[in-house]
């Protein structure tokens, strides 16, 4: 964790990962801060978790169910409404394939 | 005078006030305030005018409701169907949810009448409101507009601080979010044990961290409001289901923990502390008991234990913002990939890049285990820290943040580190799912500072008691 160096290829990877594209101004202050960051969080390595459970939720969850009831759902034009990007009842996106 | 919330009700439905003249004298008041503060990303005059109308007509057919013409405001990031919620981001430009949250059906069924959104720090991912969207005006402090309303509900307090009229707020916390702006604004907020409120309709920070809670002017306004959003609800697959009731219980001498890692904490401001303890010694004087007690554990690891896992969420819950669906669009150009990122490029402000930049990192093949997961399983530490606590004290107490609202040239600079780290004070109790309420104490030069009480999960009734009796002692 402590041994991690972020550097430009590092950040890209990630940006890539996370559909972003950053200024050149943004790489520059990122850059560092993530550095940063990452090297006041290694703290975390000092704690013995070899014998814990993650907590996912600060609550014990088990087996939520609900009773299969079907129910009314939105209808495609409520579902469509709030997009300028629609064609025959379909969501229209960019081109997916080359 | 301000009527408190329950006196405002039945003054409705004796007659005595005009549900529409009321509310049209908040909406001027909100659009007036909006000016100069901030406060409201969306004012829905035309809605709340049409409501206050409706519920009138409702009224004489013989409805009647806990929030009977109460006038609520709701925090950006929750959906209130036909009105733009945009959770303070210019991604979701234009986004109008055709459905109520959970906690807007509730409210709406008691009768409240919603006014509008309230400005926020972007997806709520800052501790000073100064993180706002693109293209967003960042909120004042009701006290001293050159300093921070606190974040990330800012809306939310700075206009419960203000408002001349009867008025409470539905906010929203992942790591402090309610705490923090209640003390920068000197009002009251309550956040609840995770799972005791309902996140349908949250435009979601991080699912096992947000909160939906309450604010008002006083204790009793924010238990009110508290009690009628809380509740099971099978939308929500993190919804508690056997919840005892909130209820104001009858005075009792509590035991209350006092950590001693913040109290001396390098980051705690003297003027602060010396409210503190002045409060702290008269509830002694009145029966209750106090110790100063260690949580080494939580001070050391609680932020970066909360960021990872913070973050690591808010990178794959705004995954879903690409300029397809709903929210802000672009013309439809190049491939898939190319389109997405130049909505989510163009759209997001730096502290949302800049959490989404951590968190995609820590969740990344070959840094999950060291970063997401480790933070997961500190997290368990950290609450059986907590329950050891509560084992032996009904309350820990402290002040709500270390400082005074600061001025927002002192913000800008702070590197990202240290911004985090403000957040040690109310990070704890909101990475481990505890219910705490925050009121004012006192006032420094005329700024407001916050007590911050945390109670055992599902305590809130205790939790909403003590603080009932300690705002009457202050």
């Amino acid at each position: 964790m402590s041994k991690i160096k972020v550097d430009l290829e590092l950040l890209e990877k990630i940006c890539k990962n996370a559909r972003l594209r950053l200024t050149e101004d943004e790489k520059k202050e990122f850059l560092p801060q993530l550095q940063e960051v990452i090297n006041a969080f290694s703290v975390l390595e000092e704690l013995d978790i070899s014998k814990t459970k993650p907590s996912f939720q600060p609550i014990v969850i088990k087996n939520v169910w609900r009773e299969d009831i079907i129910n009314r759902s939105f209808s495609a034009e409520e579902a469509l409404a709030n997009t300028v990007h629609k064609k025959d009842y379909y969501f229209k996106g960019p081109k997916v394939v080359k | 005078m301000i009527l408190q919330l329950s006196d405002f009700v039945n003054q409705v439905k004796a007659g005595q006030i005009s549900i529409s003249e009321n509310t049209y004298s908040i909406i001027e008041e909100a659009k007036k305030v909006n000016k100069k503060y901030n406060y409201f990303t969306t004012i829905c005059e035309d809605f709340a005018l049409a409501e206050a109308e409706r519920l009138e007509r409702e009224v004489r057919k013989g409805f009647s409701g806990l929030l009977l013409g109460v006038p609520v405001s709701i925090k950006d990031c929750i959906c209130v169907k036909g009105v733009e919620s945009k959770a303070g981001s210019k991604i979701l430009e234009g986004y109008k949810p055709n459905f109520d949250a959970t906690v807007v059906a509730k409210v709406r069924a008691e009768g409240a009448i919603i006014i509008g959104k309230t400005s926020q720090d972007e997806f709520g991912f800052g501790t000073f409101g100064k993180n706002v969207g693109v293209d967003f005006e960042i909120p004042k402090n009701p006290f001293d507009e050159s300093r921070s309303c606190g974040g990330s509900s800012s809306g939310s307090a700075g206009f419960t601080a203000i408002s001349k009229h009867t008025h409470v707020s539905i906010a929203e916390s992942t790591g402090g979010s309610i705490a923090c702006p209640s003390s920068f604004c000197g009002i009251v907020g309550i956040t609840p044990t995770y799972g005791r409120v309902s996140r349908f309709g949250l435009i979601d920070y991080a699912c096992s961290l947000d909160k939906i809670g309450s604010m008002g002017k006083n204790v009793n306004d924010a238990f009110l409001l508290q009690k009628i959003i809380s509740g099971y609800d099978e939308r929500d697959s993190t919804s508690i289901r056997d919840q005892p009731d909130i209820s104001i219980l009858k005075r009792k001498n509590y035991e209350i923990a006092i950590p001693k890692e913040l109290v001396e904490s390098d980051l705690a401001d003297k003027k602060v502390l010396d409210i503190f303890w002045n409060c702290i010694h008269k509830m002694e004087s009145e029966g209750f008991s106090y110790k100063e007690v260690s949580l080494p554990l939580n001070s050391k690891y609680s932020i970066p234990t909360y960021y990872l896992i913070a973050v690591s969420e808010a990178s794959t819950n705004l995954a879903k913002f690409c300029g397809l669906r709903y929210g802000k669009h672009e013309v439809l150009k190049g491939y898939f990939d190319d389109y997405f990122s130049d909505v989510r490029s163009n759209n997001l402000g730096k502290e949302a890049k800049r959490r989404i930049i951590l968190g995609t990192f820590a969740r990344m093949s070959g840094f999950r285990d060291a970063f997401y997961l480790r933070a997961m399983k500190a997290r368990t530490l950290l609450i059986d820290e907590y329950k050891r606590i509560f084992s032996k004290f009904d309350f820990v107490v402290h002040p709500t943040m270390p400082i005074l609202p600061p001025k927002f040239e002192d913000i800008s600079k702070f590197t990202p580190v240290q911004d985090y780290f403000m957040d040690l004070f109310t990070v704890p109790a909101n990475l481990s799912g505890l219910p705490h309420i925050s009121l004012n104490m006192g006032f420094v030069n005329n700024l407001p500072c916050g007590i911050m009480l945390t109670a055992d999960f599902l305590r809130e009734s205790e939790l909403i008691s003590a603080a009932s009796f300690l705002e009457g002692l202050l």
